[in-house]
């Protein structure tokens, strides 16, 4: 039976979660399953799992874009139909992956994968991203889809990538390099512990519509969102409206995501700022935040290229000068910020400076610091 | 203990039963025929041209990496050829949604309008209300809502359901997804409101297939690959985060929390989806026992016969491994030792950061007597700054059915609605409120494993029960001894 407009309740089922993974495991996985022994990439975008039965598994890593239309998807089926027998799956961080449980079967893939472009130029299926490299990028919607960027997502990543493409397809870094992006500071795909990370700013205070806000918007609610106390109830033509003291504003949008009247976007305030040195996995040192090294570059669409030149000069000066198995943070850490900003030649201004809670936290307080250029 | 490739198919098979699952066949559900899914050539595809002027984005065709312009594009180009009555929304969403896009990459600026409240019946989150703000230009994107769908655990697919899937969104939608969103969720790109019981009506018939999770909710749940292809997951990560997603359903569809919550599964401390920076409540893997260590291994290793950290260096000559350097010297509790024959682990020692295991994948093993840690806290810096997650149950037991676990989590989902204030995350109570009253109330005792180091301020909130006598005393009494 299919839906019925004018019994919308009828048979209506609820609560039934996902579909159960099991299911779509490849057979290889399935008799496998907790059984694997050791791996090893054979070459950059190519993984083989070694299970305690003998079996193997060769997967290929793929980069997709996170946007990808249902042509693409029923490509992407095409081609796991053809060589993997109707199995695929997705990373974490936006890459598909084919897998294979025959070495034999694993040329032929990476054939037909290579092949395929667009009328463009790009590859639909790029190899890579694996081991000491450059992986998929993760990010959020930007102006595709969302209503508070300050930035594009998607032809920001596009831009960085195509500049990173190498480092995507090979593994000639000290240690893995995630790179991250979010559009604005919600964050929706946090990026606060990556090693390298964008993120879309903006700097100017948010517009107040005194006619509509009293409508669409509870005041005391948007007072309340003001994590610095910017906001105060006032009127306005005795409307009940909100004032914002712009000194006390840090820019973070809190107030628009809970009041539609108190937009912030602007061609010209809005930007990107750049984080470094943060890291997930808790190898050898633990888990940290990245930490902001600059506080604006400017929006230049289509191809944002301060952005893109500014983290290919951070990527180069990491890949020259950390050791083996270094993160960039732990980098970092060994050289001394000062190094850091001395190295990759970026001016560090007082708005690397922490002012917000817990700022004293940051400061130094020993006599250990390095003599660079200026001192 | 762990489950087996046996125990796990039964679960499957009985869950299936449970749920109705059918077995899915994408050509008993299938919308379009083949030809019109092959509808255009790769000449057609290089001549074709959109309504709108699109010179700037057009830009994001060139490079070797995937271009989302050339992909939007072709599916304009399939979408404009589609019989009309085989789609429900306007044939033209995906041309202006680039006419959009095109707009904003000339004015620097967003053209959504704040969302919308829409939704399905009885649910109070999975789909996002979304408007341009230049409707009369782009009417196909006029309305344009997200819809998150409840990815299968750590993301395997047969491509029968995924073919569904594209059948569905191709008819009722824009023929645009994420795969996937931040969060984890296969995201919809793009209906209209009327839409939207129809596409959960399908979902929920043909596929067996729930939404996801957003507002003030429980998100979707999401996990490493685990077990199904990693050598050193020690949780059943896809079980546990499928076991929670069901036992949670009540919460994940009808908001009821302050802000959003999510619970993220990794199976070792490498931690691959992030959960101890992304997640409320963390489930980590980790061991109690020690490192299985393969003597022969190691030493081929140090000779050269086996590639560093799985061979995923190998793009740079780093000179031949020295395994003091890499390892020894690395460990952070420097509890190993080479002799230049035997490697020796101090395992009480350990505090399994995985990098001896990451650098030498053959020789050595996690632990058998396995478990996960529990951490709690974690978000990206709206409002009160970014927070990492805090270790707070260092090791506990996984087993199905996972009782300890949902006991731990209804602990927390009882105290954090009630004090959390609008819009406070988990993180931001225990911050306020400190992580003492968190303890107590989730009734769990403090232990130096919870800290980096002790307070350095003497200001703490003894109370009454811990001092001899209470503090019921008069200043009549005081004054009998000491005058004024
Ligand atoms: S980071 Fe901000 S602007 Fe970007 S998609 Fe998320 S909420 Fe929207
Ligand atoms: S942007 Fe943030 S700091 Fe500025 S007024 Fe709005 S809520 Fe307050
Ligand atoms: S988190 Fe650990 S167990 Fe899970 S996939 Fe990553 S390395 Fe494997
Ligand atoms: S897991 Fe980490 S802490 Fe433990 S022995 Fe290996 S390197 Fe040292």
């Amino acid at each position: 039976m299919p839906y019925d407009p004018e019994n919308p309740m009828k048979d209506r089922i609820t609560d039934i979660g996902p579909q159960h993974y099991e299911q779509f495991f490849p057979p290889v996985i399935k008799k496998n399953y907790g059984k694997w022994l050791y791996h090893e990439i054979i070459e950059p975008g190519v993984l083989m799992h070694k299970s305690e039965t003998g079996d193997e598994c060769y997967t290929v890593r793929v980069g997709g874009a996170r946007l990808m239309s249902i042509n693409l998807l029923r490509e992407a089926c095409e081609i796991a139909d053809k060589h993997c027998d109707g199995y695929l799956r997705w990373t974490t961080r936006n890459c598909v992956e084919f897998m294979v449980d025959d070495k034999s079967k694993l040329q032929p893939l990476m054939d037909d994968l290579k092949e395929r472009k667009f009328p463009g130029g790009s590859y639909k299926f790029p190899i890579g991203g694996t081991g000491a490299g450059v992986t998929n990028i993760v990010h959020t919607q930007g102006w595709v889809h969302c209503h508070t960027p300050a930035i594009d997502a998607s032809g920001v990543v596009k831009s960085v990538m195509d500049v990173l493409f190498e480092h995507f397809g090979s593994m000639k870094l000290p240690a893995k390099c995630r790179i991250a992006l979010a559009c604005c500071l919600n964050m929706c795909g946090a990026v606060h512990c990556s090693d390298i990370a964008i993120l879309g700013i903006h700097r100017k205070p948010p517009l107040i519509e005194h006619d509509l806000i009293g409508k669409i918007c509870e005041i005391p609610l948007a007072v309340a969102a003001c994590p610095t106390g910017a906001i105060a109830p006032a009127k306005h033509e005795d409307k009940k409206t909100v004032s914002v003291k712009s000194e006390r504003c840090m820019f973070c949008g809190n107030c628009y995501t809970m009041c539609p009247a108190m937009p912030l976007m602007d061609a010209e305030g809005d930007g990107i700022a750049i984080l470094v040195g943060g890291k997930i996995s808790n190898r050898i040192t633990a888990p940290k935040f990245s930490k902001l090294v600059i506080p604006y570059l400017p929006s230049e669409p289509p191809r944002w290229p301060t952005v893109v030149n500014t983290v290919k000069k951070i990527l180069d000066v990491y890949a020259s000068d950390a050791r083996k198995y270094e993160r960039v943070g732990e980098w970092i850490e060994r050289i001394s910020w000062e190094k850091f900003f001395e190295k990759t030649e970026i001016p560090f201004t007082e708005k690397s400076i922490d002012d917000y809670r817990l700022a004293y936290d940051t400061y130094r307080t020993s006599t250990q610091f390095k003599y660079t250029t200026g001192i | 203990m762990p489950l087996t490739p046996e125990e796990l198919d039964k679960i499957a098979k009985e869950v299936a039963e449970e749920k109705g699952e059918k077995e899915l066949k994408y050509d008993k559900l299938r919308y379009f025929t083949d030809e019109e899914l092959k509808n255009y050539t790769d000449e057609d595809l290089k001549k074709f041209k959109i309504k709108h002027d699109i010179s700037m984005i057009e830009e994001l065709e060139k490079g070797p990496w995937t271009s989302f312009i050339s992909d939007i594009k072709r599916e304009a180009l399939h979408r404009s050829k589609l019989p009309e009555d085989k789609m429900m929304i306007s044939k033209e969403v995906c041309e202006d949604l680039l006419g959009q896009l095109e707009l904003s990459y000339h004015d620097k600026e967003t053209h959504w309008k704040h969302g919308g409240i829409v939704g399905v019946f009885g649910y109070g989150g999975g789909v996002i209300g979304r408007y341009s703000d230049v409707p009369d230009k782009f009417p196909g994107v006029a309305h344009f809502h997200t819809i998150r769908v409840n990815q299968p655990a750590s993301k395997f697919y047969t491509t029968d359901y995924l073919r569904t899937i594209c059948d569905l969104w191709e008819y009722r939608g824009s023929g645009l997804t994420n795969m996937h969103g931040s969060t984890g969720d296969i995201v919809f790109l793009g209906t209209t409101t009327e839409q939207l019981e129809p596409i959960f009506y399908d979902l929920t018939h043909d596929l067996t297939q729930d939404l996801g999770g957003s507002g003030s909710n429980l998100r979707t749940p999401s996990c490493c690959i685990g077990k199904a292809r990693c050598e050193y997951a020690m949780i059943d990560t896809q079980d546990m985060c499928y076991e929670m997603t069901m036992h949670y359903q009540d919460e994940l569809h009808r908001p009821a929390f302050p802000y959003k919550f999510k619970f993220k599964f990794s199976g070792c401390p490498n931690d691959c989806v992030a959960a101890i920076a992304r997640s409320d409540m963390a489930y980590i893997g980790t061991w109690k026992d020690d490192i299985r260590i393969d003597q022969e291994a190691v030493k081929a290793y140090v000779g050269g016969e086996l590639k560093r950290n799985a061979g995923d260096m190998a793009g740079r000559d780093w000179g031949p491994f020295d395994i003091k350097a890499e390892v020894i010297d690395l460990c952070p509790s420097q509890c190993m030792s080479w002799d230049g024959n035997k490697l020796t682990i101090d395992n009480k020692e350990c505090v399994r950061c995985m990098h001896c295991i990451n650098t030498m994948p053959r020789a050595l093993r996690v632990g058998t007597d396995t478990g996960c840690s529990i951490l709690f806290g974690s978000k990206a810096p709206i409002l009160e700054g970014a927070q990492l997650s805090l270790l707070t149950i260092p090791f506990m037991y996984a087993e199905r059915p996972y009782d300890n676990l949902k006991d731990l989590a209804d602990k927390v989902f009882e105290w954090w609605p009630e004090e959390g204030k609008n819009r406070e995350r988990l993180g931001e109570l225990i911050q306020r409120q400190g992580l003492r009253v968190f303890l107590e109330k989730i009734g769990v005792r403090a232990i130096p494993q919870m800290v980096k180091e002790p307070r350095s301020n003497p200001y703490i909130f003894w109370k009454e029960e811990d001092v001899p006598g209470g503090w019921k005393r008069t200043i009549a009494d005081y004054r009998k001894k000491h005058a004024r």
